[in-house]
This record gives structure tokens, C-alpha cells and sequence, in this order.
């Protein structure tokens, strides 16, 4: 449990961490809660509020996530940004990214919905029931063959995915390739049916291509379904280490101490709550004396939208979140996004274009500064800082910036329209510079 | 498993859409360009023609620094991989027809009607890559009919991980040609180790020295609505050295290097920064695929003479057929042979046909026994293929048949991955290979390069 200072830079890694960032005025409220009140206030927030302007397309239309490319990508990324629950949607995306199923192989928005429904009902409940919920989920079922496991000829697809990637883990020793084959044979049986009208539709558990008989798994033996299949893998005794070490990695950097692993899953293992186990994440001390984390794609843009108080306006959203590596709805493949990697040249210039995205229709046009616009490279930085309502940047980051205000204001010399217009020219650039800054993309 | 809503066409447009750009308030006593009008990038492009004067001589130190990296490049060999994500299926791709128990195993699944395989007919060319059964006949491709290693590993996840990092270690972190580069690369070259499609590869992953992940050549700006003229220029400089911060903390340094090597590729591919497309000798399989594309623009960055030195991209399509195999595997396999094929073509039109080999892998084959999907499990040895005019053509490693599968069911390997790196980095790059593969010294080398 933390207990150093708990004020302003600690409450914003919080809400960094935990959710999408601050909104105005939000980080001060929750430092005066104190760690506790905090942490209490985002693991139960009560009814969630949307709070803030409505999102729409380009033309002003309302969003169509179920049915237009990429609406989906921006309805969630709106949830993210006008939630009053940032830790329920945060949770989302981490089941999303740990169940990670891409639409690339369902084919459908409507069902990818439906899974992300799931994913938050379930953001900070049992993980039992998610599992087994997510073992029938349809999109699931489609993206790893489910439906196409078959008494008669097994899909082994689900059943290694489910214990290497969901529950084990790989090279643990938790379970062998004789498992593997064994727990598609238990998962046998679900299919749906197909019109060209409807898709994917009827979604079931036909009892006729279920594989009734004996099968041996992690060294036990029984006539297993697919229920018995998720009890097992929660059941290992190697399940606990594994799921509070993946949680914790969503939440910080570097692996936990030997203690803390063990007192995690000790929360854990007392009934297979989530709840329970962020909690103490978020209590830890790793949280808020330890290193800083490179923020995810969608959260770095959710928390700029967030911290001007701005809503979705464009559907530019979803090709800016793939151009940065994190279309929602597409992760690379099961294994799901790769947290230590978001950042290289091509990222970082989605990153850029993000901004920019945002800066559009804000910019100020250098024809016509506004009145009483600063002239003074210090005054123009304090302008910009001020945009983005004043973000935490570290003293060499500040005197960079400042560096190159005063090479740009020492351009214009004396031509007259260059002192005019320079200013406002610097004033744009800096919003870009201080949002790309190594300071914003990390927490 | 098909259905990809996604509109590539819609997508492409909407990022050249964002180049866009408002144009700039005119007043007199404005430099050009900002008062021409022009879009910074129609800009770029013309001043390819027009010389540099118009740049500004503040900029022309920043442009001339591309051109001059580009020139100073030695016109060294490059090593391309293509990665056949998810595991392709080698018995298909070189189908074991004259195998008995092939057809008892892949009663639906069987491939036919492809041409034989020279070095061993009683395998036969997936009717798809034609293509390269073409090249091999021309003796520029190596075969590899049954790669992998010793154990081995059925994820996805893990088996790609060995295949990146060079080494059966699941902790390595970084890439087999990361650590080529980090020992003989340069530290102000992010174009030695390019990844194409807009993610880093895991195999340039390098512990200290830049390398660079771009979608294409001619799409690598940096804008920002209301700047443009000496601020910009001051703006890009500032990017420069808010990534030249140092910090004790990883996460706030890795920000801050990739921000570094960012501005400097930008400077690196100044001469691509243009909205005309890239013109090439030969013909590209055409559509929405961005791998031709990539293939494309790679085949013109080379010719330009920019520094590049290991590049790794992915394939066309998705190989994990767990399902609905044929179709997938038909379609995929057609789009990746054409574009190796017109890339190979490229290279040889543009007489630079020497400095590059393309490695084609996967990180495992298949099952040999088809599941019940119209598709296959995962297994362990795959098919690879190396490409180009300098190969020491023919097959490495023979086919060692179906009746001697291993205890899952699967192809047993007759060739290390790893011998097939140290003999690339020997024999191509003239590195000793034990410097980068652990345990460099217990594989055998193939000869690869004529």
C-alpha cells in the first residue's frame, strides 16, 4: 500500500493509469479524496453519466457503430472520453486486449459490439464468469473457430488460445500438447447458422456434435463439456500467478515483487475477483513511485479530447487510431496489442497526425491574431501550455520549448508582418511540439 | 473468416486526405513558399526539379543532409524478410504429391495441378506460386521444404518469437537483425533497419541503435494547420531536440528516441515527399493489397541509393487456416509470388538486382492430417524460400516425408532456421554470425549465396 504524498501528480497518474486522464478540474477533486477515497471512488463509481457534447461524423450525423467502417472505433473512443467510469471503460479495453478478437476475422460490428457489451459487464467482476461468457460469445466463436469444433474432427484453435493466452500462459509448464488436443474435444459441440441476409446468426450448443466421451486434462479425467473446460483452466493451480502478473502489467511497467505477486493472488484466489485485485494495484506503491508507462494509443487521444474538453467530430479517428498501431476492434491478432512496442517512426507520426487532427479548427489563423495575442516567446509558450490546460512537462522539456519560441520570435526581427504573424505561427506549433512531447505520450 | 469491412480504398483516401492542407494567408513581402499557395508536400515534390534555392537556405541544410546521407550510403547488399503470418501451410505450398499418405491425409485438402519442383519432383509448386517455380527455374530461388528447430513450439506467439529473435529464448528481446545492426550499423541510420506496414518487426528490434517503421516512402510528413515557412522549420528542429532529452526513466527515453529518429528519417526521405506516386520499370499485381505497394516503394527507395540495409515486412494474407483453407490459401498465395515476382523484375530492370535477397518464412507449417474445418492445426517444420540473383539456387534440407512424422503428427525439420541466419550474415553480409545467433557455432550453414 502507497503511503507517500498523495496530491496532484499522484491523483493525475491515477487517472492515467486507471482510466483516459483528467478532464478540467478532475485531478485536483480527486487528490482531495485522499489514495483511499480515489481508488474507492474509481473501482465503484456508481451509474455511469456520459458527460460532455454528443459524438457525430463529419456532417454532423450520428454515429453508426454498428454498421459504418470505423464508427465503432470512435463510438468506443466517445464512451472513453465522456465517461463518468473511466475505470469500467479502461477495464474494457483490457479485456478486449486479453480476449483479443479482431473483426478482421468476425466480419461483423454488430457481434464485435455485442463482445464489447460483455467486456464491460464484466470490467471488474468475476473472472469465472467471464470466462465462461467469452468461451460462447459469438464474435469469439467465430474468430477462433468455435463454431467449426466438431466431435467428429476437432478445432484445436480455442482450446490453445484459451490456456496460453487467456488462463497459463506458455512455457509454464501448465499444460502439455496432449491438453491441448483433450480441451477442443470438451469444447466440441457450438455452432451457429448463416444466411446471406443475416450472416452469422444462432449461435447454440448442439448436443449431436458435443464429444460425450472421457477425455484427460491436466492429469484428471471426466466426460468434460466447455463449462468444465473454464473451470479447469481457473481451477490450475498455475492460473492465479498468471492472471494477477498479466493484470498488473495493464496497470505498471515492470513485474511485480515476489510479496506483491504472492499477495495478489492471494486476493485472487479467494473467489476470482477482479474488483479485488485492481484495487490493490491501484493502492500500490509501483503505481505512483515507480516508472512511467508509455500511454496506449487510444488513451493518449482520448485523454488530449478529454483535457480540452472536446468531443468526436470526425470519424478521422479510426484511420489516425490505426495509423498510430490501435484501431479498436482490430488488434494485430489474439495475442492482442503488444504494450512494450507502441512507439517507433511510424507510430509516432500517427501520434503527430492525431494532434493535428485535433488542433484543426482551434489553430489560430496567423492573418488575423487575436487581440492582445503575446509577442514574447515566454508569452506565447504560456498561451500554448495554457490550450492544453497546463500539462505536467519536466523542466528540460520546458526550456526546449521555450528554446525554440525564442528562435522563432527572433526570426521575425523587425519586418512588420513577420512580427505580426510569427507569434501566432509559434503559438500553433508549440500546441503541436508540447502534445508530442515525451512527457504527454507517457504517464 | 472472411468479411473484412474495412474499404482499403476509402481508408488510402482518407490519408491522403489529410495532406489536405489549408492554405496559408498571403501577404506581400511573404517568401516563397508560403505565399505561393503551393501544399508543403506539391511543394517538396517540385523542388526535386527546381533545385534547393527556393527552399530557404535555413532548410537546404536539412534537405541536402538527406541527399548527402543518401550519396555516403555504400551501395551494400540488403537483406529483405517477408513474413507469411500464422503459420503457412508448407505441404501445401510444395505439396508432397508423390507421397502416398498425402492424399489419405488431406482427402479435401490436397493440392493438385501445380508444376513439379525441379530439385525433387515428388513435390509440386502450390499452382499459386507459380511465380517462383519461374524464378527457381531461372535458378534465383533457394528452397527450404521443411525449416524449423529442435522441440518444437505450437504458439503462434512463442514459435514467431524463436524465428524473430534468432534463438529458441523466450526472453530475448531483441531481434536477430537487431543485433546484427546494433554491432555493424551507424547510430544517425534509421533507415538501416526499415520495417514496412507501419509496425516495427520484431526481428530489427535493436537495444541501442535507430531503425525506422514507415507505411511507404512518400508518406512520411510532419504538418500542423497554421504553420508553415521559417516557424515550421524551427518547429521540425524542435522535434528534433525534444528527442534528444535524456531521461533515467525507460518509458520517457524511449519517447524521446523515437521522437529522434523520427525527425531524422524524416530528413532521410525529403526526396520522396511527394504526391506523384512512385513510377517503376514493371508492373505491380494491382488492387488495394499494400504489398506490392510496399514491395514497389522499396525496390525505389533502393534504386535512389537510401541507405537501407535490412528490411522486414509482411506477406500478403493471412496463413493461420484453421478453416477454409483452400480459398484463403489460393488468394494469398497468388498476391504474395506476384509481387516477389515483380519485385524481382524491378530490381533487375533497375541493374540493382545484386544487392538484394528476399527471405520468405513462416514461423511454422501446419498438421499434416487436415482437422474437420476444411482446415489444418498448427505444426511445426514450414516451408521458407530465399529470392534473388545472387542465390545459390536449388532445395536445402530434403522433404523427409509423411511416414516419419514426429509424436504430435507433424513435419519433422531438416534445416535449423538458425543455420539459415549465420549463413545469411556470413556469406551476404560477411559478419561473423556467432556474433548474433546464440549458440552460432552448432548449426550447420547451407551455401545460400552464389
Amino acid at each position: 500500500m502507497y503511503r507517500g504524498r498523495f496530491g496532484l501528480p499522484q491523483a493525475e497518474r491515477l487517472l492515467w493509469r486507471a482510466g483516459f486522464g483528467p478532464r478540467e478540474g478532475e485531478a485536483q477533486a480527486l487528490a482531495k479524496l485522499g489514495l483511499d477515497g480515489a481508488v474507492r471512488s474509481l473501482v465503484d463509481p456508481g451509474p455511469e453519466k456520459l458527460v460532455g457534447p454528443r459524438p457525430h461524423d463529419d456532417k454532423g450525423r450520428r454515429l453508426a457503430p454498428a454498421d459504418a467502417w470505423g464508427e465503432d472505433h470512435c463510438w468506443w473512443l466517445d464512451r472513453m472520453v465522456r465517461t463518468s467510469r473511466p475505470l469500467v471503460e479502461r477495464m474494457t479495453l483490457v479485456w478486449h486486449d486479453w480476449f483479443a478478437t479482431s473483426n478482421e476475422g468476425v466480419g461483423s460490428q454488430r457481434l464485435m459490439l455485442r463482445q464489447n457489451q460483455l467486456f464491460r459487464s464484466h470490467a471488474l467482476g468475476s473472472f469465472s464468469q467471464l470466462l465462461l461468457d467469452v468461451t460462447h460469445d459469438p464474435a469469439m466463436l467465430i474468430w477462433l473457430n468455435g463454431n467449426e469444433n466438431d466431435k467428429d474432427a476437432p478445432n484445436e484453435n480455442y482450446a490453445r488460445e484459451m490456456m496460453e493466452l487467456f488462463t497459463l500462459g506458455a512455457d509454464r509448464g501448465a499444460y502439455t500438447e496432449h491438453d491441448v488436443r483433450e480441451q477442443a474435444r470438451s469444447l466440441t459441440g457450438w455452432r451457429n447458422r448463416w444466411s446471406s441476409g443475416r450472416g452469422d446468426y444462432y449461435f447454440h450448443f448442439d448436443r449431436r456434435r458435443h464429444d460425450t466421451g472421457v477425455k484427460r486434462v491436466f492429469g484428471k479425467s471426466g466426460r468434460f463439456d466447455w463449462r468444465d473446460a473454464c473451470r479447469l483452466c481457473v481451477g490450475h493451480p498455475l492460473h492465479p500467478s498468471f492472471f494477477v502478473t498479466k493484470l498488473w502489467s495493464y496497470f505498471v511497467p515492470v513485474p511485480p515483487d515476489r510479496a506483491t505477486l504472492l499477495g495478489l493472488e492471494e486476493i485472487y484466489r479467494r473467489g476470482r475477483q477482479v474488483k479485488p485485485v485492481v484495487q490493490a494495484i491501484l493502492g500500490h506503491p509501483a503505481i505512483y513511485d515507480g516508472p512511467r508507462m508509455v500511454k496506449p494509443p487510444v488513451v493518449f487521444t482520448a485523454g488530449l479530447l478529454r483535457r480540452i474538453g472536446a468531443g468526436i467530430t470526425t470519424t478521422d479517428w479510426a484511420w489516425i487510431g490505426s495509423l498510430c498501431g490501435q484501431q479498436l476492434f482490430y488488434p494485430p491478432n489474439v495475442a492482442g496489442w503488444d504494450d512494450t512496442r507502441w512507439l517507433d517512426t511510424a507510430t509516432f507520426r500517427g501520434r503527430w497526425i492525431a494532434v493535428e487532427r485535433l488542433l484543426r479548427g482551434h489553430q489560430h489563423d496567423p492573418g488575423k491574431p487575436p487581440k492582445g495575442f503575446p509577442r514574447t516567446a515566454d508569452g506565447v509558450f504560456a498561451r500554448s501550455m495554457a490550450f492544453w490546460n497546463a500539462p505536467q512537462l519536466s523542466a528540460e522539456t520546458k526550456a526546449t520549448l521555450r528554446h525554440v519560441a525564442r528562435l522563432a520570435i527572433a526570426d521575425a526581427g523587425n519586418e512588420d508582418w513577420k512580427t505580426r504573424q510569427y507569434p501566432v505561427l509559434l503559438g500553433n506549433a508549440l500546441r503541436e511540439l508540447i502534445a508530442v512531447s515525451p512527457d504527454v505520450q507517457t504517464s | 473468416m472472411n468479411g473484412v469491412v474495412c474499404d482499403e480504398c476509402t481508408r488510402a483516401a482518407m490519408v491522403r486526405a489529410v495532406a489536405g492542407r489549408g492554405l496559408p494567408a498571403i501577404e506581400p513581402g511573404m517568401p516563397v513558399p508560403a505565399g505561393t499557395g503551393l501544399t508543403r508536400r506539391t511543394f517538396v515534390a517540385r523542388s526535386l526539379g527546381l533545385a534547393l534555392g527556393v527552399y530557404g537556405a535555413g532548410k537546404l541544410s536539412l534537405f541536402e543532409g538527406g541527399i548527402a546521407e543518401a550519396a555516403a550510403a555504400p551501395q551494400g547488399p540488403i537483406l529483405v524478410t517477408v513474413f507469411l503470418e500464422g503459420g503457412a501451410d508448407a505441404l501445401s505450398l510444395l505439396a508432397p504429391v508423390g507421397d502416398p499418405l498425402y492424399r489419405k491425409l488431406r482427402p479435401s485438402l490436397a493440392v493438385t495441378g501445380g508444376t513439379p519442383y525441379t530439385a525433387d519432383t515428388a513435390l509440386a509448386w502450390h499452382p499459386s506460386l507459380a511465380p517462383l517455380a519461374q524464378l527457381d527455374g531461372e535458378g534465383k530461388v533457394a528452397v527450404f521444404p521443411a525449416v524449423g528447430y529442435d522441440h518444437p513450439d505450437q504458439s503462434h506467439f512463442t514459435s514467431r518469437h524463436f524465428w524473430e529473435v534468432g534463438a529458441t529464448d523466450p526472453q530475448l528481446l531483441t531481434g536477430w537483425l537487431g543485433r546484427y545492426l546494433d554491432a555493424a550499423g551507424r547510430p544517425d541510420n534509421p533507415l538501416q533497419g526499415l520495417s514496412l506496414g507501419g509496425a516495427l518487426q520484431p526481428s530489427l528490434a535493436t537495444a541501442h541503435l535507430p531503425v525506422a517503421s514507415i507505411d511507404g516512402p512518400n508518406q512520411y510528413d510532419f504538418w500542423v494547420p497554421g504553420v508553415w515557412g521559417e516557424v515550421e522549420g524551427r518547429m521540425l528542429d524542435g522535434m528534433d531536440a525534444l528527442g534528444r532529452i535524456r531521461s533515467d526513466d525507460a518509458a520517457f527515453a524511449t519517447a524521446a528516441n523515437v521522437t529522434l529518429q523520427s525527425a531524422t528519417l524524416r530528413r532521410q526521405l525529403l526526396p520522396f515527399a511527394s504526391d506523384k506516386g512512385i513510377s517503376s520499370p514493371v508492373q505491380y499485381p494491382s488492387g488495394d493489397d499494400s504489398f506490392p505497394a510496399q514491395l514497389q516503394g522499396l525496390a525505389a527507395m533502393i534504386a535512389a541509393g537510401l541507405p537501407l540495409h535490412c528490411v522486414a515486412l509482411g506477406a500478403s494474407g493471412e496463413y493461420d487456416t484453421h478453416a477454409g483453407q483452400k480459398a484463403a490459401l489460393t488468394s494469398a498465395l497468388s498476391m504474395t509470388a506476384a509481387s516477389l515476382y515483380a519485385f524481382q523484375r524491378d530490381l533487375e530492370a533497375r541493374g540493382i538486382a545484386d544487392r538484394v535477397l528476399t527471405l520468405v518464412w513462416s514461423e511454422f507449417g501446419r498438421r499434416a492430417e487436415e482437422n474437420g474445418s476444411g482446415g489444418t492445426d498448427h505444426g511445426a517444420a514450414g516451408a521458407a524460400f530465399l529470392i534473388g540473383s545472387r542465390v545459390s539456387g536449388g532445395q536445402v534440407g530434403e522433404f523427409p516425408g509423411l511416414s516419419s512424422l514426429d509424436d504430435d503428427g507433424n513435419v519433422k525439420a531438416t534445416t535449423d532456421f538458425r543455420g539459415v541466419y549465420c549463413a545469411l550474415l556470413e556469406q551476404w553480409f560477411g559478419f561473423d554470425a556467432e556474433r548474433v545467433v546464440p549458440d552460432g557455432s552448432s548449426f550447420q550453414r547451407p551455401k545460400l549465396v552464389a
